[in-house]
């Protein structure tokens, strides 16, 4: 349940942003994670009412945007989707692979109130 | 606020204490909101573009600098939990101790078990109890290195919280990052817990002694782990019968370089 601790560093951004610009709580935070983040969608939503307890984000409205992944194969240099860290080039059959997207674990953005 | 790392320190159920040294009453650290004088914005938008891991990675790369200064390789050992991580530990330690200078973080949920096994191999260990935390981060790390004073030119070796899934993300700081896996658990475990294989720099199949006993084909097995991370080095093990270590020292012996100029 890593998702706990992701959800507390969130809150502690937060936190901190809001004390930047002496503002109160945030009415909306933008999540941006990827498919291969390592990040579990039901572990995060299970853990999130918790974390942001008496906290700057527990009235906030959270969007996540799941970034799909994408991969670039090292042997034929093309791009292709894939879902799972075990996916194989469907151009040429090779594992070795770059990651191009699908990690990301962002705030993407803080409404500030 | 921490006056070494200008962080936080690590939460109150964090303990950090030396092999034989007992856990003292952690002092509480308020936090203070001020919240006189704010002014009131209606809506302030505020694009980020923030990692949130950043705060961990920043740690972690300081770790790295202070270890990199001092030619300390780091290895961080990750695995499930009765793989045998420490186990294998402890034999490494009494075949390394004779030429090298080692230190061990230890990291449990609770007790102080596994330090105390290490502690028997005459290996300075820090142990960290995470209380429930099911990872070591990069700040609890630091605060361990700071106690435990390792030397320059010397091994540390990081035994995370047994779990496959949390650590991954996670980087402490560490050169080469270990995956361990024993035989008993399954041949596909590199595809069913991906992210920790792809992250790590090696992977050790251990007690390989029990092969015969059980339904694991070895082959399969890095050939799955492969499939994740094309660029893994394998070493086989068994701990209890002492087989696989000659491939296994001469890697970490391998890693403890001293650094040239350009």
């Amino acid at each position: 349940m890593h998702e706990l601790s992701i959800a507390l560093s969130i809150v502690d951004i937060a936190e901190k942003e809001v004390a930047k610009i002496k503002g109160e709580s945030v009415s909306d935070i933008e999540l941006e994670i990827g498919k291969l983040a390592g990040i579990e969608k039901e572990a995060l939503e299970f853990a999130w009412p918790e974390a942001i307890k008496n906290s700057v984000l527990s009235e906030a409205n959270r969007v996540i945007r799941w970034v799909e992944a994408e991969a670039i194969c090292n042997e034929c240099q093309k791009t292709y989707p894939i879902n799972d860290l075990y996916d194989i080039c469907p151009h040429c059959g090779s594992y070795f692979k770059g990651i191009n997207k699908g990690k990301e674990l962002k705030i993407k953005s803080l409404t500030i109130c | 606020m921490c006056a070494t790392c200008g962080c936080d320190q690590p939460e109150d159920h964090v303990k950090i204490l030396l092999a034989g040294e007992k856990s003292e009453k952690s002092h509480h650290h308020e936090h203070h909101h001020s919240h006189d004088g704010h002014h009131h914005h209606d809506h302030t938008v505020v694009e980020l573009e923030k990692d949130v891991l950043q705060k961990n990675n920043l740690l972690a790369e300081r770790n790295r600098g202070f270890l990199l200064a001092k030619n300390i390789t780091a290895f961080n050992l990750v695995s499930s939990p009765g793989s045998g991580k420490t186990t294998l530990l402890v034999q490494t330690l009494k075949k390394l101790i004779p030429q090298f200078n080692v230190t061990v973080i230890e990291g449990d949920q609770q007790t102080m078990n596994d330090a105390d096994k290490i502690a028997e191999t005459s290996a300075k260990v820090v142990q960290v109890n995470t209380g429930k935390g099911c990872h070591l981060d990069a700040h609890m790390v630091l605060h361990a290195i700071e106690k435990l004073q390792p030397q320059n030119d010397s091994l540390l070796f990081i035994e995370n919280v047994g779990n496959l899934v949390c650590p991954s993300l996670f980087d402490l700081g560490e050169k080469e990052r270990v995956v361990i896996f024993s035989v008993t658990e399954g041949d596909d475990k590199p595809i069913k817990y991906p992210t920790i294989f792809e992250s790590a720099t090696a992977c050790v199949i251990h007690k390989t002694d029990l092969l015969p006993y059980v339904d694991f084909d070895i082959e399969k097995a890095k050939d799955y782990a492969l499939r994740v991370n094309p660029k893994l080095k394998f070493f086989e093990i068994s701990s209890t019968k002492e087989t696989g270590f000659d491939d296994w020292l001469s890697y970490l012996k391998n890693n403890l370089t001293v650094p040239t100029m350009t």
